[in-house]
């Protein structure tokens, strides 16, 4: 059966434990973790988690029915089973930027829609936010002229609502 | 109230009669409030793991949840062997540990561990108690979870400032957790298409596991293996969900299961599984398990289904109602018992030839005790009323053999974990939670010894177990495979020490008796099941009898070696 990439959006207890039990039954069970992102909901006795893993079709039911197992675990959705979702990453990027090339890591900038977020004498600092696909580019592009240091948030993703009425 | 007398009477209010435990620092409030409760006895084990296993043992002979108590970094992690045997086997147990202060907490204070943390994987959930008012709530939540959906142990740690921190005790009579709503009712679907590949098959099998124990669904079982005329198979965990001398049951499968369970499970057309979680003891190679067969599988763990093997029709429920369910069509579509009966004729005249080709048989002998002989002989002296602990390896698989479980809750053992050391305390339990039965231990000469300082435990209860030592001088498992798979080279299994077990007996104050020939059998088994008080029987066996039929480890299960 065929690898592939999941992203599940997970509710869990805003307990102390929650999410060591979590990272506890990939690691203990073997499972791959690609990214994870955890923040408050609306409801502050619930936490917000988006976890994109990587397996088969029973590997992935598996990772599912155990998170769902878990006493402290409220809700999985496999988001990517849903016919419509937003997927959303953000990056920091500090690139070089010496006198020669700090044009056109704005114009690129420009063309990606990033944000400088820090200025320095020798570099800049980027902001991009998209969907993976975009980060890859941007990331890929800036390569050549020189990454000093990149930090990814981990992608979030929501179900889209039907436009039908 | 007190934290501490809020757990105490939270534990009343739990019905809890009995708790093993062991006092420290960090539990000594607590142990104050139980010196002014007589109504929940209290037994002072000898080490930390006897309470777990104890605690286990009684849970598992009575259905009840089991209670363990113990002080803080030690005594906690003296537990967790225990802990994760009954994780294994899905067993309800509380356990309720010690902690530093809450301030003091991530200080490596003075006998300070993360136990939450170091259970984490081997509890069904623990909590860390922050504030006193939470206890009842969090009491409630613990003995919830443990007995509730797939049983299993919790753990409860408490910090010392909330022992004794004061608040208002409020009980709460119900408990809903958003988080945790285990599915009892089975899919009516999923149930009506079991029949219905019930009725069209032609080669069934049952495959019995603890679950149908657990949600005590035997009776159901039976009744509708009688009515469809079903052969019968029980994992280790399974035996006594269905009796082991109907002549429906085939008996044990898996490694050291029967050569005729293995027979029909392989080729089978049709499993139905209730309360098993295809392990890979008794699947063998997955690919090659059952390779006709489509399965049914009933279990109230999601996670068991399509764990391990395929599976065509998943129930996920309680096996008691699943079976219920499908009882109930049965009757409605009625049809009649001949008819089922013509249905598998064919096989049952199968399953009957590899019986008699292969039965569960040994080599009597008239200089050596075989094992198998003396649990036989154990089963015919007790009517097979006794309950049976045992320990892990041979002595095991022995009992698991020879000893026909009819009834549930009568084999006390640990499947899963397969933990030396288990069966003596668990003995323990089950005799505190069945006072007037006969509760026995079948140890080996190994793992007596790994628990061994609860025979004072059992006689400051006064408890009157009967420990049976299949006393080979080998670790006699472990050697076992060194001879069928490591060319005899006998690395680290032959004790060239081995305490005189019947002296060890009576400096405990307890019975010793000794067995060296065949003949000495019987009378010396009469002599011990005659005994009032606990008794320790030293039979030294054939040393290198081996368990068969075996299967080795990752071969199709259809690749026994025979006697
Ligand atoms: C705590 C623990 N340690 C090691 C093992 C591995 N092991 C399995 S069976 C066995 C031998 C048990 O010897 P004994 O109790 O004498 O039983 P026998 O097999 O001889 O009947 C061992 C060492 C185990 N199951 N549990
Ligand atoms: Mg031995």
């Amino acid at each position: 059966m065929a690898e592939k990439k999941h992203t599940l959006s997970v509710l869990v207890e805003n307990t102390p434990g929650a999410l060591a039990r979590i990272a506890g039954l990939f690691s203990g069970r073997g499972f791959n973790i690609d990214s994870l992102c955890v923040a408050e909901t609306l409801d502050p006795t619930l936490s917000h988690l988006t976890l994109v893993t990587r397996g088969d079709e029973l590997i992935i039911e598996q990772i599912i029915k155990q998170l769902r197992r878990l006493i402290d675990v409220y809700k999985v959705v496999d988001v990517t089973e849903e016919e419509e979702f937003v997927e959303r990453e953000m990056a920091l990027i500090k690139v070089r930027a010496e006198k020669e090339t700090r044009a056109e890591v704005l114009r690129m900038c420009d063309i990606f829609r990033c944000k400088v977020v820090d200025v320095s004498p020798r570099t800049y600092t980027i902001e991009v936010t998209g969907p993976q696909s975009k980060l890859q580019a941007v990331i890929e592009l800036l390569k050549p002229i020189g990454i000093k240091e990149i930090v990814r948030t981990g992608l979030i993703a929501m179900k889209r609502e039907k436009k039908s009425v | 109230m007190t934290g501490a007398q809020m757990i105490v009477e939270a534990l009343k209010r739990e019905g809890v009669e009995v708790i093993f435990g062991y006092p420290g620092g960090a539990v000594i409030d607590i142990y104050d409030e139980l010196y002014k409760t007589p109504e929940i006895k209290h037994v002072l084990v000898r080490h930390e793991q006897g309470a777990a296993h104890a605690a286990d043992g009684y849970a598992r002979s009575t259905g009840k949840v089991g209670v363990c108590l113990v002080t803080s970094g030690p005594g906690a992690t003296n537990t967790v062997t225990g802990i994760a045997t009954a994780y294994m086997d899905s067993i309800p147990v509380v356990i309720l540990t010690g902690q530093v202060p809450t301030k003091l907490i991530g200080n490596d204070a003075f006998q300070e561990v993360d136990i939450t943390g170091i259970t984490r994987p081997c509890t069904k959930h623990n909590f860390l108690v922050k504030r006193t008012e939470d206890l009842p709530w969090v009491l409630k939540a613990a003995f919830h979870i443990a007995r509730t959906g797939r049983p299993g142990p919790v753990l409860v740690d408490l910090p010392k400032d909330v022992q004794q921190g004061k608040a208002e005790f409020h009980w709460p009579e119900e408990i809903r957790l958003r988080s945790y709503q285990p599915v009892y009712d089975p899919h009516p679907r999923q149930v009506e298409r079991a029949y219905r590949l019930l009725e069209s098959s032609t080669r069934p099998v049952v495959l019995v596991g603890g679950g149908v124990i657990a949600s005590g669904a035997h009776e159901e079982l039976l009744e509708l293996a009688e009515r469809l005329h079903l052969p019968v198979t029980m994992t280790l965990m399974g035996l006594g969900g269905f009796p082991g001398t109907h002549p429906q049951s085939l008996g044990m499968l898996g490694m050291h299961g029967t050569y005729y369970a293995n027979m029909a499970v392989a080729n089978s057309d049709l499993i139905l599984a209730v309360g098993a979680r295809f392990d890979d003891r008794v699947t063998g190679k997955v690919d090659a398990f059952a390779p006709m067969a489509k399965i049914i599988h009933i279990d109230i763990d999601p996670t068991s289904i399509q764990k391990n093997v395929r599976v065509d029709v998943p129930i996920v429920g309680d096996c008691k109602r699943a079976l219920e369910k499908l009882l109930q069509i049965v009757k409605e579509v009625g049809r009649p018992e001949k008819i089922w009966r013509e249905q598998f004729k064919d096989w049952w005249e199968q399953i009957e030839i590899w019986k008699k080709r292969y039965p569960l048989t040994y080599k009597q002998d008239t200089e050596y005790i075989k094992p198998q002989f003396v649990i036989e002989k154990l089963y015919e002296l007790t009517r097979g009323e006794a309950i049976v602990a045992t320990e892990v390896g041979q002595n095991q698989m022995w009992t698991a053999q020879y000893y026909k479980f009819d009834r549930p809750r009568t084999l006390i053992t640990s499947g899963g974990l397969g933990t030396m050391g288990f069966g003596f305390p668990a003995a323990i339990g089950a005799q505190m939670g069945n006072p007037g039965k006969l509760v026995i231990d079948v140890a080996g000469d190994g793992s007596i010894q790994m628990n061994i300082q609860e025979m004072a435990t059992a006689m400051e209860q006064g408890l009157p177990i009967k420990v049976i030592i299949l006393n080979n001088g080998y670790l006699g498992m472990v050697r076992q495979w060194q001879e069928l798979f490591y060319e005899r080279r006998y690395s680290a299994v032959k004790f060239q020490v081995l305490p005189d077990f019947v002296k060890l007996a009576e400096a405990y104050g307890a019975l010793g008796l000794r067995a060296t020939r065949p003949e000495e059998v019987e009378p010396v088994l009469k002599q011990a099941l005659e005994s009032d008080r606990l008794t320790l029987v030293d039979i030294h066996i054939a040393p290198e009898e081996g368990v068969f039929p075996m299967v080795p480890a990752g071969r199709a299960t259809t690749e026994m070696i025979l006697v």
